[in-house]
């Protein structure tokens, strides 16, 4: 098992470089001198030239790409040009916020998709599988912000439940989960009934049930584990969808986290904190899917790692 | 006619009866069964005739503004209700259903055209052209799709020709998943073989032989495309990344209409709901689209 950990974790590197090269070069290719940025427009061609001579830009895109990827694995990601901030240390303090909003969404799209996916399977075309398969289709066809904006309406505006927006606690979490994770939760909920449909028509739930089982041990202990393997694979790639939904998200409640710091930092043309922030988003999207692939072998017993 | 008989084909490839129902039978006979999926099917026939006849819907133009008449919620005069400019709000709605299935259609179709290039190359020629593809493949797929396509944007700059490229960019690898995983197993079957031995060249067994059957699992991605690309152009729209104002459309209606949300929430549910049933009506179709071509994706 640590083998294979470890060759996995082996096999992130390659795909980390991929990303990196895609990031650094369409940064790059961007029309704009980093140098114009950095002194605003007034500044004189002479100061301008130094500036760039001193950040290396007028190196090949090459040489400019080996500084900076040693730089990323050095621990020194740059600066920024907007306020000078080291971008490493910025983005750090900024990722427990969207850890904190990706899983509180992922824990309400896991869970509830879960549960009703399997309630929808087992009472299979009765009136609760019709309410689910039409719920499940209405949470994929919502956009996610209008979802929030209709939340912050709706329980901040006129029943003045929960605050509109902001990270101060528990309360704010809320609206800005429920908005993130509302699709997620709908596919989690289609793969999950489809799944559980596929394994309770299996002989061995047929045998069981013949042996005189209960109907929950023979729902929740010998059909649901085999199921979980495929919703697991699903939870895995929606929670690396809500981390690209955060920006547009965390943008809609002012939430303090890495999608709206990367939504502003694009809109400011701040190519370090960009590509800081979108090769931890990289990272952090691998990191889940070695995850979900390790859990396989939690969840069903077949799964071995040689 | 022509893609009946591709189906037929592929039902000839299995050495099963052709003489079966045709899809657009088939496909029929599916709504008349299932009649939220007649319903969907009426209502995005309604909106694409919404798109080409907005200018005749109503009196109003989508960017005069009356500052005499903002915000004003639903009337006989303004069905829909007016904007913070005065501007009639279905009249915007409808000259955003141009953009938004402009956007939908070009950016899934753009996927769809280099990623099932790029997928049946590689799949059906193999080896370092095949291995490179994937690595390439493997890479865009391990980048959250929304925020490649805010990244295209934003080195390209927002716009609607930009952001369709962002789409298409978006798109290309689960096409090229898709169509190399299915070409994989195809050109193992013996109807390629016996074209092969019968002297067909790669390129016309390419087309005619392997594209024309893996048609089913593509147009289901298809419509499933449309519709993330229509929840996409929104979000960006939305985010300013996207189309410009003026323009009427349905994101950016809901980001300026924000401000409004105590006074006039109409602004926002509005365009909210537009998007809201083209896209939940293009998912239904693409599901019954589904049950017809590729049963054994049934959720």
């Amino acid at each position: 098992m640590s083998t294979y950990i470890g060759r996995r974790i082996l096999q992130l590197v390659p795909t980390l470089l991929g990303i990196s090269v895609i990031v650094f070069v369409l940064i790059n290719l961007t029309p704009g001198d980093p140098a114009v940025l950095m002194l605003g427009e007034f500044a004189t061609p002479s100061e301008v030239e130094r500036l760039r001579g001193l950040m290396g830009l007028d190196d090949p895109l090459h040489v400019r790409y080996f500084r900076w990827i040693g730089g990323i694995v050095t621990g020194d990601w740059g600066q920024s040009y907007q306020d000078r901030r080291l971008v490493l240390p910025a983005l750090v303090s900024r990722m427990p916020a969207t850890m904190e909003l990706v899983i509180a969404s992922m824990l309400i799209s896991a869970g509830i998709g879960t549960i009703v996916g399997v309630l929808s399977a087992v009472y299979q075309d009765t009136w609760l599988d019709n309410v689910v398969r039409a719920g499940s289709f209405l949470g994929i066809s919502m956009p996610n912000f209008w979802v929030g904006i209709m939340l912050i309406l709706l329980l901040a505006l006129h029943l003045r439940l929960l605050p509109a927006s902001g990270r101060n606690g528990l309360a704010n979490l809320v609206m800005p989960a429920i908005a993130l994770g509302t699709s997620g939760m709908a596919v989690i909920t289609r793969i999950t009934r489809s799944t559980m449909l596929e394994v309770i028509r299996m002989d061995y739930i047929r045998t069981a049930r013949a042996k005189g089982l209960y109907e929950r041990t023979v729902i929740y202990k010998h059909a649901l584990k085999p199921a979980l393997t495929s919703v697991l694979t699903v939870i895995g790639l929606q929670l690396g969808f809500r981390l690209g939904g955060s920006v547009i998200i965390e943008t809609v409640f002012a939430w303090p986290g890495l999608g709206r710091f990367a939504y502003l930092r694009m809109m400011q043309r701040d190519y370090p904190m960009i590509m800081g922030n979108l090769l931890i988003f990289a990272g952090l999207f691998c990191l889940v899917n070695l995850i979900v692939d390790l859990l396989y072998a939690v969840v069903d017993p077949r799964v071995r790692y040689s | 006619m022509e893609q009946s008989g591709d189906f037929q084909m592929q039902d000839g490839a299995a050495g099963l009866d052709t003489s079966g129902p045709t899809f657009g039978e088939r496909f029929l006979r599916r709504l008349r069964k299932n009649r939220l999926a007649g319903i969907a099917s009426v209502f995005v026939f309604l909106v694409a005739i919404m798109a080409i006849v907005a200018p005749f819907i109503t009196p109003y133009s989508p960017t005069d503004q009356n500052l005499l008449r903002r915000l004003e919620p639903p009337s006989d005069e303004h069905w829909l209700g007016t904007d913070q400019l005065g501007r009639d709000i279905l009249t915007r709605i409808a000259y955003g259903a141009r953009v938004s299935l402009m956007i939908g259609l070009l950016g899934a179709t753009g996927g769809m055209l280099c990623g099932v290039t790029l997928g049946t190359l590689s799949g059906f020629f193999g080896g370092t052209f095949d291995h490179l593809v994937m690595r390439v493949i493997d890479v865009m797929m391990s980048f959250p799709g929304i925020l490649l396509a805010i990244l295209i944007v934003s080195v390209l700059g927002p716009g609607t020709s930009n952001l369709i490229v962002a789409l298409t960019i978006w798109f290309i690898p689960t096409f090229a998943r898709i169509s190399r995983g299915n070409v994989l197993s195809l050109k193992e079957m013996d109807f390629v073989e016996s074209a092969r031995s019968l002297g067909a060249s790669n390129s016309r067994i390419m087309v005619q032989h392997v594209l024309l059957n893996i048609m089913s699992p593509i147009i289901v991605y298809m419509t499933l495309s449309v519709a993330t690309s229509i929840l996409t152009a929104a979000g960006m729209g939305f985010l300013g990344l996207g189309v410009q104002p003026p323009t009427a459309e349905w994101g950016i209606m809901i980001s300026q209409g924000r401000q409004y949300l105590r006074d006039a929430p109409h602004l926002i549910m509005m365009p909210g709901a537009a998007i809201f049933i083209t896209v939940l009506s293009i998912n239904v179709v693409g599901d019954a689209l589904r049950d017809v071509l590729d049963p054994k994706l049934k959720t």
